[in-house]
């Protein structure tokens, strides 16, 4: 059973790009909300972390700021 | 221990490394991220080769590319000290050290910082140095671009798009940057322009009552000087682009011109034997995706005739 993983984005960002390039290559399945257009999502994504900066990624709970490859990596155990 | 280690990942570390790799030298490479400032740029019209590619998909082409050679690679890890020491090359991480022959210093260049009290506080909280990245979380509110070149004209632009008022805080006479650029923030009409002003400070929220709320922590204004005068704005983002500085603090002993940039010759050395550099964060004259890369080749061809030397 994978993990849930949840990417909260912007369609600008060059990093929120990579992190999805990057969970697709590895066949990691996840849910992208844009914050730049969903409000709701983007207080969530603040409440989350306690920032702004995108990308955050919401992995069963932990959370990661950034596109930290290789603690995305431990996370989700590949 | 390693033939050499090579700092970054940028189109210099990677041109680097894939030489390197051709020609069989014992590499260690240690990074940060992969891509550098390529991976953060939009599109990319003129890299050799692809008439159009996005700075992300030119990463992943670099990191493709890199990882075919099987060269060892270290990610996520910042380098804080390069030195010699007995003939070798030291390279420092937070969690220890690796010796090496011979070093290429290739770790680029990174947005200048305002050095005002409130900017490490409010980074990632209203404070941002990417504009295209952190840009749309701030629709129809009220943002201030730090600035006045091409970089800070672009960014008030687009952010005067979606943004309720957007105000460009510029310490020169007036706004630099290319003249068309210039005229279309002239006529913005939700953008004011303060010429000769300095950010002073980053305020936090004053109107914020609940502290649990999250939204607390993040900014809520900025104090500037304008002439003799100080003024407070209130605002929800700060979007700083006042340009790049080299990430060269690494390499203390090396000799840097006044901009911070580490001093080459065509062989791409730098005053200490043994250490070299390549791309942005070196003197050479223009910061080009496809210059930083030729400068990775050249480089790496260097070492290579240097090991040969010293063996």
């Amino acid at each position: 059973m994978s993990k849930s993983v949840l990417i909260y984005s912007t369609p600008s960002c060059p990093f929120c790009v990579r992190v999805k390039q990057f969970l697709k290559e590895n066949n990691i399945p996840f849910t992208d909300y844009d914050v730049g257009s969903n409000e709701d999502k983007a207080d969530e994504m603040i409440k989350k972390s306690g920032q702004m900066g995108v990308p955050v990624i919401d992995i069963e709970g932990e959370i990661i700021v950034g596109f930290d490859k290789e603690q995305i990596k431990k996370s989700l155990g590949i | 221990m390693y033939d050499l280690i090579i700092i970054g990942a940028g189109p210099a570390g990677i041109t680097a490394a894939v030489y390197a790799a051709r020609k069989k030298i014992n590499t260690l490479v240690i990074t940060k991220d992969i891509g550098g400032q390529a991976a953060w740029s939009g599109d990319i019209e003129n890299y050799t080769g692809y008439q159009f590619i996005t700075g992300p998909d030119l990463a992943a082409k670099f990191e493709e590319h890199l990882k075919q050679y099987g060269l060892e690679l270290k990610e996520s890890q910042e380098v804080t000290r390069v030195f010699k020491e007995d003939a070798l090359i030291q390279v420092e991480v937070k969690s220890g050290r690796f010796t090496a022959k011979a070093v290429i210093v290739a770790s680029g260049k990174f947005s200048r910082k305002l050095g005002v009290p409130g900017e490490n506080e409010f980074k990632n909280r209203g404070l941002t140095y990417c504009a295209t990245c952190d840009g749309p979380l701030f629709a129809g509110k009220d943002v201030a671009v730090i600035g006045g070149g091409n970089s800070a004209l672009d960014a008030a632009l687009s952010l005067e798009r979606i943004c309720h008022h957007v105000y460009i805080v510029n310490n020169t006479e007036e706004l630099g940057g290319d003249l068309i650029m210039r005229q279309k923030v002239l006529a913005g009409t939700s953008i004011t322009i303060f010429n000769k002003a300095r950010v002073l400070e980053i305020l936090p929220s004053l109107t914020c009552k609940d502290k649990s709320d999250p939204r607390c922590k993040m900014l809520g204004g900025i104090k500037i000087s304008l002439g003799s005068e100080e003024k407070i704005i209130d605002l929800s983002g700060v979007f700083v682009e006042i340009g790049l500085t080299p990430n060269a603090d690494l390499v203390p002993e090396v000799k840097k011109n006044k901009r911070g940039e580490i001093i080459i010759n065509n062989y791409n050395e730098t005053s200490i034997e043994g250490i070299f550099a390549a791309g942005d964060v070196t003197d050479v004259p223009e910061k080009q995706i496809v210059i930083a890369a030729g400068e990775g080749a050249k480089a790496a061809l260097s070492v290579f005739k240097y090991l040969m030397r010293k063996n």
